[in-house]
């Protein structure tokens, strides 16, 4: 458990730092672009002298209070859940980011698993059958790993979407039907929702798998070499077997690299919600930055953060798991 | 983006590092290498003349460059003034690339964005190369506490999410996105402390060979020792780490300007061009489904190019730290004529008789 | 590299069948015969192993020395077809007689060469174990010792269920002296003495004829080695396996190998019981190599060692390889290259001009042959020195 705990440890202190760099940047940053932020809020109407003192009071803005003080304030905020106001969607950020997340985790867990079994399993075959015709792979992998995550969605609309003018078999906009369905729990709007999610899962497939092709692939080759799995075909093991030898260690430098991986799956995200605008964090943060609305800004990049903390704790309690020389340490 | 993490996970020790003899980092010399060079090569010279050689200025509109659509139901026959709409060009003589719904030259915007697009990469990945040599090299030679206290710093800043905390940043520094140093100063903040992690297990490796241990025992001091027999060795992975930070800050630089956060060239300060601003606006105006290719494909496949050419260049130092990665060296063709795979069964070894080797041998042993 | 009338001596007469030389005290297990290796292909190819011929005697412990880079692990493995690419078998054939069938029906001999997989994987393991330098490396650090023992013998013997495999792999860890609850360890949980044991331990599973053993305690600490080999000799006493004991180390392969063969730059130069080699080196190169390692007992000798390095594969000296280290090369050794021939009146042989025609060999090597004044029976086991006899 030692090993755990240190983990555990750090991403605390990771959280600690995001939650005080989104504490400090409205109050430190010369020239204080909140000002406007919050005169907007105002003169919109949408906002009420209530509503301007809950921003102000999260941003540090006109507030005559100490730093200290305010930030004691903050931390206590976060504990209940209470990440402020938001003006552009008149509601409380906590609520909004409540509503967003599910799309947002549903689309990255399902994308993400699928792309890194099957990008794993492709690398694995890839590395066994080296010298074969399998080795195009290598260079359109690494095109794939170059593209942008959003390019690659464009691509995708083009090709496949309604909005785009070629094979129109999946929609492209939204989450579902907005115009069509109604939410709950109806099939046609889960069937809706199923559709609507193909093509984003789609592009963050296809562009976070190259990576993970090519990651599986180069550990397995430098795997391959090692003594036990020659010993394994000195063992007469079936072929299958010897090819598990070697998978099951490549995989363990894979699963502990999972962590870099996945915040660049959720960078990628983020912008492949908004070609789809689908109604996940990383759509909204778009809009929240549009509309100058700092707090929901930064009330989405805390969570944001914390997500990627829990997946990072995720994979390393599945690294214990299938390590044993980590387990013995932990 | 994502990236090839294997490299750099993989610190084997350069095989010269054994020896103490620093090698200089020799690139094997595979079709991979030369394709991945020649992509830089040409992306590096548009960068530096492409503002140069573009037909127009990237701002210029021009009305004759639009096709004007009469909107349905105005003009003549009707009682409202014309009114018309503008339909982007599509690739021609005068416009290779075509031109943008806003009348302006698809062609010289590409040539001239390439410049602070390749400029942000460069710059980002040699302020993040130079953070993670100083917080990884120093973490893992001194050990102890400092290791412990820098280690927990890059770890913190890895486990930190890279984008979102670059967005948080430009939107409160607006100013930052117009400015080549700012924005590349900002991205290699978010992005030194993989390659510094990668440094640290690769110095703490190094620090226990002889020779670094003969130069400790003849009262060479820290700093020498680091730079002369250490840094040499690294060399390899600095490399590969500085490919690699490349490539993940020409992506974050393109995904910031694409969410609008490094300002437009009409704004002010103005912004600069680069691809990513160029997806911006093809993007706002709907250009997928309007049919624009010309104007939304070049500059994302520009991205896709340039960062296949740097994983190309990645794979030869790949290759060079870990020969284990290497093909054997036998062609298709001669696999073929020899019968065997180009690649052998592991536990299978092949079997090639030839006569030219085993004349006699193969003559005193036939019955 | 050809090597006219090298293997002059091993023609197709000498093809003996298993068994066909019991008068003699000769049972072959495995027969390696020219074999030639290359690593790489074409022009730049090494030679790694050029026209080695090497028999095995059934229950018989074989020694093949040479300085790392003579290409003896090499020859080892390529000859049970486990050499790693870019290795390339190029000539030569390995005969495998299996045991008698309990009928006394000699039972086919197979040439691993020729072999395909299929064939391979019956015998590989039930027949032929390798123990390698670093257990650490060759055990499967994910699995527990107890569950890769379960997976071989699932593999060679379906039969078996799952209890039964769990008490014979408690026996075989008993067998090399570890209690059976150690089948629950990790790899890394062990020391590397251990380790090596429990490999020897799942070498010993299947019961197999031939072992080989390459560097099987270079990695370990001298104590350790020692009493690992003397309990591998004692378990080859009991349970007759034959080994193939691959060592830079002479001095290991004095004490426990029957006879001993010297590598140098991919080929055999001398071949002799084990005591003889010992006592009255023949070869320039075997004299050095004693000369390496300070003798336990017996007479004082000059530490001289061996001047220079082992020569590149890619670019080997015209004649004998090792003529310019050698202090007693004369012109002709740069000029062709010596073969192994029997030595008159002995069991054994050597590769080397000074022991040719006119030529006058130093005194060095040219002192008494304990085996010739006491001949031992079933010396070396090798065709051509049984013809010499």
């Amino acid at each position: 458990m030692r090993a755990l705990l240190r983990r555990l440890g750090v991403y605390l202190l990771a959280a600690w730092v995001a939650i005080t760099v989104s504490f400090l940047l409205p109050r430190a940053v010369p020239g204080n672009p909140v000002a406007g932020a919050i005169a907007r809020a105002q003169s919109s109407g949408i906002c009420n002298s209530f509503c301007v003192k809950a921003i102000e009071e999260q941003l540090g803005f006109n507030v005559h209070t100490s730093l200290w003080v305010q930030y004691v304030q903050y931390l206590g905020n976060l504990v209940h859940g209470n990440l402020g106001f938001s003006w552009s969607e008149n509601a409380q950020v906590t609520s909004l980011i409540v509503s967003y997340l599910p799309w947002t985790l549903g689309l990255l867990g399902v994308a993400t698993i699928m792309s890194f079994v099957v990008g794993t399993l492709i690398g694995v075959v890839m590395a066994w059958r080296r010298g074969s015709w399998l080795d195009w792979l290598m260079p359109a992998a690494t095109f794939f790993q170059a593209i942008p995550y959003f390019f690659l969605a464009l691509v995708l609309v083009l090709i496949f979407g309604e909005t785009g003018s070629l094979l129109k078999w999946f929609p492209s906009l939204y989450g579902f039907d907005i115009y069509g369905v109604d939410p709950g729990m109806n099939l046609p709007y889960i069937a809706s929702i199923l559709g609507h999610a193909v093509l984003p899962a789609l592009t963050v497939i296809l562009a976070s798998m190259g990576g993970f092709i090519l990651s599986m692939r180069n550990q397995m080759v430098t795997t391959m070499d090692e003594d036990f799995v020659l010993v394994a075909r000195a063992k007469g093991l079936r072929t299958g077997k010897v090819v598990w030898y070697a998978a099951r260690n490549a995989l363990l430098p894979c699963v502990s690299n999972f962590s870099v991986a996945i915040s660049i799956v959720v960078a990628g995200q983020i912008l492949v919600e908004i070609v789809f605008n689908y109604p996940g964090i990383g759509y909204h943060l778009y809009g929240a930055l549009g509309a100058l609305d700092y707090t929901l800004v930064q009330g989405i990049f805390v969570v944001i953060t914390l997500v990627v903390l829990a997946a990072n704790l995720l994979a390393d309690v599945v690294y214990v798991l299938i390590d044993p020389r980590a387990r013995q340490e932990a | 983006m994502a990236l090839n993490t294997t490299i750099l996970s993989e610190p084997n020790p350069p095989a010269g590092a054994a020896a103490g003899t620093p090698r200089a980092l020799r690139l094997p010399r595979s079709p991979k290498v030369i394709a991945g060079l020649v992509i830089l090569v040409v992306f590096a010279v548009v960068a530096v003349i492409g503002a140069w050689i573009a037909p127009y200025s990237p701002n210029l509109t021009n009305e004759s460059w639009v096709q004007h659509v009469l909107v349905a139901g105005t003009g003549p026959g009707t009682h409202i003034k014309a009114d018309y709409y503008p339909l982007p060009l599509p690739p021609s003589g005068a416009h290779w690339l075509g031109t943008t719904v806003f009348a302006q030259d698809v062609w010289s915007q590409l040539l001239v964005s390439t410049q602070a697009t390749v400029a942000v990469g460069l710059l980002a990945a040699a302020i993040s190369t130079a953070l993670s040599i100083i917080v990884g090299v120093t973490a893992g030679y001194l050990g102890g506490g400092a290791d412990e206290g820098l280690s927990l710093v890059g770890n913190v800043f890895l486990a930190i999410p890279g984008l979102p905390l670059l967005i948080v940043l430009a939107d409160y520094v607006p100013a930052a996105g117009t400015s080549i140093f700012l924005v590349s100063l900002i991205i290699a903040i978010t992005a030194w402390a993989y390659s510094s992690r990668v440094l640290r297990a690769q110095t703490l490796s190094l620090r226990n060979r002889d020779f670094v241990e003969a130069a400790r025992v003849s009262g060479e001091g820290r700093v020498r020792i680091i730079i002369v027999e250490i840094l040499p060795n690294l060399i390899p992975i600095v490399a590969a780490s500085f490919l690699f930070t490349t490539l993940y800050a020409i992506g974050a630089y393109v995904a910031i300007s694409f969410l609008g956060l490094a300002g437009s060239p009409t704004s002010s300060p103005p912004g600069l061009w680069n691809w990513g601003y160029m997806l911006r606006e093809t993007f706002a105006n709907d250009a997928v489904r309007g049919g624009w290719w010309w104007w939304w494909a070049p500059p994302g496949l520009c991205i896709a190019l340039l960062g296949t050419g740097l994983a190309l260049l990645n794979f030869g130092i790949d290759e060079f730290v870990n020969p284990r990665l290497r093909v054997a060296g036998l062609s298709r063709k001669a696999a073929r004529r020899l019968g065997i795979s180009r690649r052998p069964k592991l536990g299978l070894t092949p079997v090639v008789r030839r006569n030219v080797i085993n004349v006699t041998s193969a003559e005193s042993r036939t019955p | 590299m050809s090597l006219p009338g090298a293997s002059a001596m091993t023609s197709p007469g000498s093809l003996a069948a298993p068994g066909a030389a019991p008068d003699r005290g000769v049972d072959p297990v495995l027969e390696i015969r020219g074999l030639c290796v290359d690593y790489g292909f074409g022009d730049d190819a090494a030679h790694a192993v050029a026209d080695c011929d090497l028999t095995l005697g059934r229950g018989r412990v074989l020694g093949l020395a040479g300085e790392s880079g003579s290409g003896k692990s090499t020859l080892a493995m390529a000859a049970i077809r486990l050499l790693r690419s870019p290795g390339v078998i190029t000539g030569g054939e390995v005969l495998f007689h299996p045991r008698p069938a309990s009928d006394g029906e000699p039972a086919t001999t197979l040439d691993l060469l020729a072999a395909g997989e299929q064939e391979l994987r019956a015998i590989r393991w039930s027949e032929i174990a390798i123990v390698l330098q670093s257990a650490l490396n060759a055990l499967n650090p994910v699995s527990t010792i107890g569950a890769q023992f379960d997976e071989l013998l699932a593999t060679h013997r379906p039969g078996l269920g799952r209890a039964s495999r769990r008490d014979r792999a408690g026996d075989l860890l008993e067998l090399v002296g570890m209690t059976p609850d150690r089948l629950r360890s990790y790899p890394h949980e062990m020391s590397g003495g251990m380790r090596q044991r429990a490999m020897i331990a799942m070498a010993l599973a299947l019961d197999p004829q031939v072992m080989i053993l390459d560097e099987p305690t270079t990695a370990l600490d001298v104590v350790t080695q020692r009493e690992i080999l003397e309990e591998l000799m004692g378990l080859r006493d009991r349970l007759g396996f034959a080994a193939l004991f691959i060592t830079h180390d002479l001095s290991l392969l004095v004490e426990f190998a029957d006879d001993i063969a010297v590598m140098y730059a991919g080929r055999l130069m001398e071949r002799a019981p084990a005591a003889s080699l010992f006592r009255s080196p023949r070869l320039p190169y075997t004299y050095g190599l004693l000369h390496c390692f300070p003798p336990m007992h017996g007479e004082r000798h000059r530490m001289d060692g061996i001047p220079g390095s082992p020569p590149d594969l890619r670019d080997l000296p015209p004649g004998c390889a090792f003529h310019p280290r050698c202090q007693w090369a004369i012109p002709r050794c740069r000029q062709d290259v010596p073969k192994l021939e029997p030595l008159t009146g002995s069991h054994r042989e050597v590769a080397c001009w000074l022991h040719r025609d006119n030529a006058t060999a130093p005194p060095e090597l040219m002192r008494p042959d304990p085996a010739v004044a006491q001949p031992r029976t079933a010396a070396v086991s090798d065709t051509s020195a049984e013809r010499a006899v």
